[in-house]
This record gives structure tokens, C-alpha cells and sequence, in this order.
């Protein structure tokens, strides 16, 4: 028996506690990427496994958001603002053993933009007129117009750089320069990187990252206590977290997520085409309980369109306050009574019992809801695409995202040139004291039309073995950067 | 004997034409755009058309049903759209760890079922009787979800015997697979159990009231002989079927157990190919179930006919 018990320990090491100095670790996750190809899908969960580890872009996303170089050793612009020139790094090398050049960042970019291009983000690269190799570690990138964001556009996942004659198994096998290769995937269970020896930047502390997927939140619970995963940093059930908080092998860690979390509206469906109805609703709704009930009190309120955590964020919660009162004279001022409204809810928890929430403080001042939960394939098709709905609940989770609301074919069809102009504006402008003011007007506008009600920015809940350090606490993307993570003593 | 088989083979052709049409209709009539899934909230109509167009979704609904059917023909059941590989290889994958599963399942369901039932037969009325009743009416009763959870924390969460789920893979060892299977084979097997054993007892108990097993007794043999000889080969045969049925349900029945210990198994397949709208994937699990299922009846008459010659008459 004690000999079993021995090998049984032995077979566990590989698994993962730690008994001594550790290099390996398993991270959970909820949700299993359906390919890994970042540059065709947008399922979030692609990036958390690959973003920074495997593959890398021009730049990246530093934890606290920032953009910061990574293939490109550095930049510069022109004056007129439309052409980039990008200096490489020298001795880059693909996992495959070629070398990354100029010309792989041109076919990565021509990829993306072409017009059989199926990536998520193609409006990122929207802007190019051209790419060109200069020489083999200068890439030169002209603009149709200046576009102060572009450095940022460069930083997403679906921006990183490719090898031509990889992409056909990128879905499969990914190739990348990252400091970690891709090892194996054993399909609905987990997926392995191990460190690349021939990695041109600094070499990681870790030698092996797994990723196991796991959905449900008793399961996520048992798999952390028994010592099978090391770190969830999206804990699939936030109200298992406190149970954490007590034992001294695990840390909580709550931190912010670009998850601007809102009571979309149906801008061209009446009543709602109405400004007053919209403010009306906004002023029904209790944040807080939102939070509290729905979220078990993870969550910041917001009162716009931006992230908190974002330095040009202003706080306009004060515009869309919890009153009744207000929300029943609105209410009659505009001549709506006896309102029945559509309340379509996607799966995740926040939206569903949030929902449940909204539709009973709707309640309270005479709005009735209708609510159908739906899928989120039903949920593309019947609320994104037909715009068949009058209220839906979701989080849009991808950064710096106001610009959204220049689009008037958007779900929410928010139609204002003004806002439209605006947002031209903020992107042709590179100075940053007049992109902070142009954002903040934004903000402003979306608020005082009360697009949407905006109702709190999605924290980022997980927990951790106390012992590893060097993981992201908030989440400018949806990443598990692994590049500087340790295990301490 | 041959018209009949041949017969049979017919109407089994023409089943699996029907049951293709109607998995084909019933699952592409689910609202929800692939493509769309695949891109996001971001994406712009031009990426998702490319992306259908890449996929072979922009054709009409009836040459994809050619497509799809006439590939099964050859052996070629598509590409998942999500996982980027195809269909035959990801059934396989889950296949390594549902068949295992169903199995180790079944052997524990069935080595603890049959004895008990046999005793509670063989002490009917007895104190032992009332007991295993009590206890198997229990294990059909609590739901096997809780006690896999029960499991984990007891196994898993306190005395670290077991991981608290996952499975590392067959390449790990067979020791490492088999123990990561324990778990979720016990928690299947308790319900299955209880039911067999119970099917076992009565069935036991009323051929220990037949005739032939006065003669028998008649004849000398003691009790136990009588129903270790005679009794129990006869009462077999209904928990045979029973088994059988359990194991086609514990095959892609299992998705419950298989969330809770988090195991890639053919139910979370499904249930993964659904909500991402990956239809291929489900069209042709589906398909391959039902020809399982067809493929086992059409056998089953075949072996009835052979024994019973009466039946090949019947058409």
C-alpha cells in the first residue's frame, strides 16, 4: 500500500502540486479553444492559451493595457501620421526553425486584410493601404489615414505574425515565435506548451504550461482543491471563491477586465427610439443589486461605455442613478405606459440572473419583460444579426471598444453622425491630450443619449496556488501571459 | 434464410436513408450561423461570408445534404468546423475514453449486481433481503451526479487518491488511464448496479418457482445446487438485456459524469457540437449512433431467426 501511494504521488508530480522548486504548472480553464489559430476566431478562449506564449505580433499588450514592443524593437511615424515603419528584432525565429523576417509580417498583414480574410478583427486592419519589406528587418506600413491607434491595433491577438507556410495547421499545430511551443492537445481535455529553447528574448521560468479545460464550478472547485490545477484565473463559479479565501495554499485575485457589461437597447425599435423611455429604464436600475445578486459583489459600476481602469475613463454613473421616481415621470412624460419589453438573455451567469434582476426592478415602475434565454448561436443570429429584440444583457469584452457605436448597423443601431464624426476624429489624431478629450466626449455623448444602460465592468475572478507569481491580476485582453510567471521559493 | 437476411439488410439500407434525412433537417433548422459563432461580436459580414464559403456552407440546403451523405458513403464524415479536423479522428479520440468508460462501468456494475441479487433471492424475506432492497432503492435514488461530487471530495479533494478529474490519455499508461477512469466508472456503476440487482432477485426468484426447479429439487439436488445449476442460468437472461441497454446508455449517456470529472467523452461531443453550432460534427455522431443502434437490431434478428425458424416466415 505504501508503495502504491508512492507511485501514485510520483504519477501526480507530473500532474502538478508542487512538492519541490517547480517549473510546470497547469492552468485552468473554462471554456476549450476550438482551434488555435488566433487570426481565424474570436473565441476568446484561443487567445488564453496562446496570446504572448506561442505567438507574438509587431506589439503587445503589457498587463496594466499598455502597448509595448515585441517583434518590433521600435517604431516610428511620419509627420503626416500615415506611414509606420517598424524596426524588427533581430534573430527571430519560427518554432519550425525558419527565420521570422520583414516579408512575414507583410504576408501576415496582406492575410488579415485581403478580401477572402477571415479574421475576427478585420476591421483592425482596415486602414492599410500597404506593407512593404524595406529590408529584411524593416517593415514599412503606409496608412490611408493617420490612425494614432495603430501601434494598439498591432497588440491584438489577431494581429500576430504568421509563417506562410504554416498557416494551413496554425488550427491544429500553431507555429510562432513565443517563448513557449506548442506540445500537444489532447482534444476536450487540455492542451501542453513547453518552453522553446530557441526563443530570442529572455527565456521563461516555466518549462511546461497546461491548460485544462474545465466548466463546471464544483468541478473547477475540486480540481483546485485537490492540488490538480495550480491556477484558474477565470473561476467558472465566483460564489465558490470565498471558500478560498480561508486556506493559506490559495490566493483570491480579483482584478478588471475590458468587459463593459450593458442593458443593450433597441435604438430603432419603438418605444425605445424614444430618448426619454431609454433614460427612463436607465434610472430603474439598481446597480449594485445587479452586482450583488448576480455577480456576488465582483463588478465596478459604470455609467458609459469605457473601462474604469482606463485613465480617460470618466464616471457618469451620477447621469443614470437609481430613481424610481424619475423613471415614472420620464416614463409618462413620454406617453409610454403599460410598456412590454423583449429581454433576450445569452448564457453567462451575469446574464441571466442579472436578467432576472432587471426584470424585477423593471417591474417596480410598471415595465413588464418578456425574457427568453437563448443560446449564444441563437443569440448571433436572432439579437446581433436580425436585431430582432428589444433588450438583451452582454458584456463586450474587447478593448477600447467605443467605436462600436459609430457603427449604425450595430445590434443597439445608435445612429448619430455627431458621435460618428467624433470617432473619425479620435482615429486620425496621435496626440494624447486630444485623445483623452475626444474619448471623454464620447463617453459623455453615448451617456447623456442613454444608448444603453451601462451597468458594471466584468471583474476578472479566479484564484491561484499562493506560491506562483508573475500572473496578469487584470485583463486588457483575454490572455494568460505566462512570460514572467514563477513559481517563488 | 438468405431472403431473409437480405430482406432485413434492405429495410436496414432504407432506415439509414430515412434517419440521414431527418438528422440532416432537424439539425440544420437550428437557428444559429457557424461562421458567425466562430467570428464574434467584431466581426465584419465579409469575414463571416468568407468564413461560410470556406466551410462549404454557402450552397444550397439539398447539395449539402449530398455532400455530407455522399462523403459518408466513402468513409468521410467532414471536418469538424470548429476543431479544424475531421469528424472520424475526434470520435475516435472520445471514443478511447466513452468505451473504457461504459465498460469499466459495466464490469463493476455487474460483478457487485449479480451476487447481491443473488443472495437477496436466495434469503428472500430475510433481514439481508430488506437490507440490500433498502440499499439498492437508495442507489437508485440518489442522483449520480451527487455522488460523483461526493467522490471527488472524498477521494479526490481529502484523501488525494485520485485527481479530481480529466484524463491524461492512454499514451500515460494504462495504469494512469484505468485510475483516472475509477471515479467515474463507480459513480456510473451505482445506479446501473442497484437496477440489475434488483432485475436479478426477481427474476431469480421466479425461476426458483418453477416447475423444473421442483424436479430438480425433487430429485436430490439442495437448494443452493438447484439454483446455482438450473435457476440462475435461466434468470440470466433478462439481466442480459438489461445490460446490454445500459451499456448503449452509458456510451453517450454519460455527459453528466463526464462534466463533473470533466472527461472528453462522446456526450460532451455532442453537447460542445450543438452549442458552438459545429452541425457536421453533430450530423455525423448522431448518424454513426443511430447506425449502431440499426446495426445491433438488425443483428439481433438475424441470431432470433437463426434459433428460431419460425420467425424467417414472418417477413
Amino acid at each position: 500500500m505504501r508503495h502504491l501511494q508512492m507511485s501514485a504521488a510520483a504519477l501526480a508530480l507530473l500532474a502538478g502540486p508542487a512538492l519541490a522548486q517547480q517549473d510546470t504548472i497547469t492552468v485552468g480553464m473554462v471554456l476549450e479553444p476550438p482551434n488555435l489559430d488566433p487570426t481565424g476566431g474570436a473565441a476568446a478562449a484561443i487567445d488564453e492559451v496562446v496570446y504572448a506564449n506561442v505567438f507574438e505580433g509587431l506589439t503587445r499588450f503589457g498587463p496594466d493595457g499598455s502597448v509595448q514592443p515585441a517583434l518590433a524593437s521600435g517604431w516610428e511615424v511620419s509627420e503626416d501620421g500615415t506611414v509606420y515603419t517598424f524596426m524588427l528584432n533581430e534573430g527571430v525565429t519560427f518554432h519550425d526553425g525558419s527565420d521570422m523576417t520583414a516579408e512575414d509580417v507583410v504576408f501576415s498583414l496582406d492575410r488579415a486584410r485581403a478580401g477572402d480574410s477571415t479574421n475576427a478583427q478585420k476591421a483592425l486592419f482596415e486602414g492599410i493601404e500597404s506593407v512593404e519589406a524595406v529590408d529584411p528587418l524593416t517593415v514599412k506600413i503606409t496608412l490611408a489615414e493617420p490612425n494614432g491607434n495603430f501601434p494598439f491595433n498591432m497588440a491584438w491577438g489577431d494581429a500576430v505574425i504568421v509563417a506562410p507556410e504554416t498557416v494551413e495547421q496554425l488550427a491544429t499545430t500553431p507555429i510562432g515565435t513565443g517563448p513557449f511551443e506548442f506540445s500537444e492537445w489532447v482534444q476536450g481535455d487540455h492542451v501542453t506548451l513547453v518552453r522553446s529553447d530557441s526563443y530570442w528574448g529572455d527565456p521563461v521560468a516555466l518549462s511546461t504550461a497546461t491548460f485544462k479545460f474545465i466548466s463546471d464550478g464544483n468541478a473547477a472547485f475540486a480540481a483546485m482543491m485537490a492540488g490538480d490545477v495550480d491556477a484558474f484565473p477565470n473561476f467558472p463559479a465566483v460564489e465558490l471563491l470565498s471558500q478560498f479565501e480561508n486556506d493559506p495554499r490559495f490566493e483570491v485575485v480579483v482584478g478588471s477586465t475590458e468587459g463593459e457589461t450593458i442593458l443593450a437597447m433597441n435604438n430603432q425599435q419603438p418605444p425605445l427610439d424614444n430618448v426619454k423611455v431609454r433614460e427612463a429604464i436607465s434610472h430603474a436600475i439598481n446597480r449594485q443589486d445587479i452586482i450583488d445578486g448576480a455577480m456576488f459583489g465582483y463588478g465596478t459600476p459604470i455609467g458609459t461605455h469605457f473601462a474604469p481602469h482606463n485613465p480617460d475613463y470618466v464616471d457618469l454613473t451620477g447621469m443614470s442613478d437609481y430613481d424610481p421616481e424619475k423613471t415614472k415621470a420620464l416614463l409618462e412624460e413620454a406617453g409610454a405606459t403599460d410598456l412590454t419589453l423583449r429581454l433576450m438573455l445569452p448564457p453567462p451567469g451575469y446574464a441571466r440572473n442579472g436578467g432576472e434582476i432587471i426584470a424585477s426592478q423593471l417591474r417596480e415602475v410598471g415595465i413588464e419583460t418578456e425574457i427568453t434565454n437563448l443560446e449564444w448561436a441563437q443569440w448571433l443570429e436572432q439579437v446581433f444579426g436580425n436585431k430582432d429584440f428589444d433588450l438583451t444583457i452582454v458584456s463586450h469584452t474587447e478593448p477600447a471598444d467605443i467605436n462600436i457605436y459609430a457603427r449604425p448597423e450595430y445590434y443597439f443601431q445608435y445612429d448619430n453622425a455627431e458621435f460618428q464624426a467624433l470617432i473619425q476624429e479620435l482615429s486620425v489624431t496621435s496626440d494624447p491630450a486630444k485623445r483623452t478629450e475626444l474619448n471623454q466626449a464620447a463617453q459623455r455623448m453615448i451617456s447623456e443619449d442613454y444608448v444603453n444602460a451601462y451597468l458594471f465592468q466584468l471583474a476578472k475572478a479566479g484564484v491561484k496556488n499562493a506560491k506562483i507569481e508573475g500572473l496578469w491580476e487584470n485583463a486588457p485582453t483575454q490572455a494568460n501571459d505566462l512570460t514572467d510567471v514563477r513559481w517563488t521559493e | 434464410m438468405l431472403r431473409f437476411a437480405l430482406t432485413r439488410a434492405l429495410s436496414l439500407a432504407l432506415s439509414l436513408l430515412v434517419a440521414s434525412v431527418v438528422i440532416f433537417a432537424v439539425i440544420e433548422v437550428i437557428p444559429g450561423d457557424p461562421a458567425a459563432f466562430m467570428l464574434g461580436l467584431n466581426a465584419s459580414p465579409e469575414a463571416v461570408a468568407a468564413l461560410r464559403e470556406q466551410m462549404g456552407l454557402d450552397g444550397t440546403l439539398f447539395t449539402r445534404y449530398l455532400a455530407w451523405f455522399g462523403g459518408m458513403l466513402t468513409g468521410d464524415f467532414g471536418v469538424s468546423y470548429t476543431y479544424k479536423v475531421p469528424v472520424a479522428e475526434l470520435v475516435a479520440q472520445r471514443l478511447q475514453v466513452s468505451v473504457p468508460l461504459a465498460l469499466y462501468a459495466l464490469v463493476l456494475s455487474t460483478v457487485i449486481a449479480i451476487p447481491v441479487g443473488v443472495i437477496a433471492a436466495a434469503t428472500r424475506g430475510s433481514v439481508g433481503d430488506y437490507g440490500i432492497m433498502g440499499a439498492t432503492q437508495l442507489g437508485i435514488a440518489v442522483p449520480n451526479f451527487w455522488f460523483a461530487m461526493l467522490l471527488v471530495l472524498v477521494f479526490a479533494v481529502t484523501l488525494r487518491w485520485f485527481s479530481a478529474g480529466g484524463f491524461p490519455g492512454w499514451d500515460a499508461g494504462l495504469w494512469v488511464g484505468m485510475k483516472a477512469l475509477t471515479l467515474p466508472a463507480v459513480a456510473l456503476a451505482l445506479p446501473q448496479a442497484s437496477i440489475l440487482a434488483r432485475v436479478m432477485r426477481s427474476a431469480l426468484i421466479e425461476t426458483l418457482g418453477q416447475d423444473y426447479i421442483r424436479t430438480a429439487r425433487a430429485k436430490g439436488l439442495t437448494r443452493r445446487q438447484a439454483t446455482v445449476r438450473h435457476a440462475l442460468r435461466n434468470a440470466l437472461i433478462p439481466v442480459l438485456t438489461i445490460i446490454g441497454l445500459q451499456f448503449s446508455f452509458l456510451l453517450a449517456g454519460a455527459i453528466i459524469i463526464e462534466n463533473v470529472f470533466y472527461l472528453p467523452g462522446l456526450g460532451r461531443l455532442i453537447f460542445q457540437g450543438i452549442t458552438q453550432r459545429d452541425l457536421i460534427v453533430v450530423e455525423s455522431l448522431v448518424m454513426l449512433l443511430v447506425f449502431a443502434v440499426i446495426l445491433v437490431t438488425f443483428l439481433v434478428d438475424i441470431a432470433y431467426a437463426a434459433a428460431d425458424p419460425r420467425l424467417r416466415r414472418k417477413r
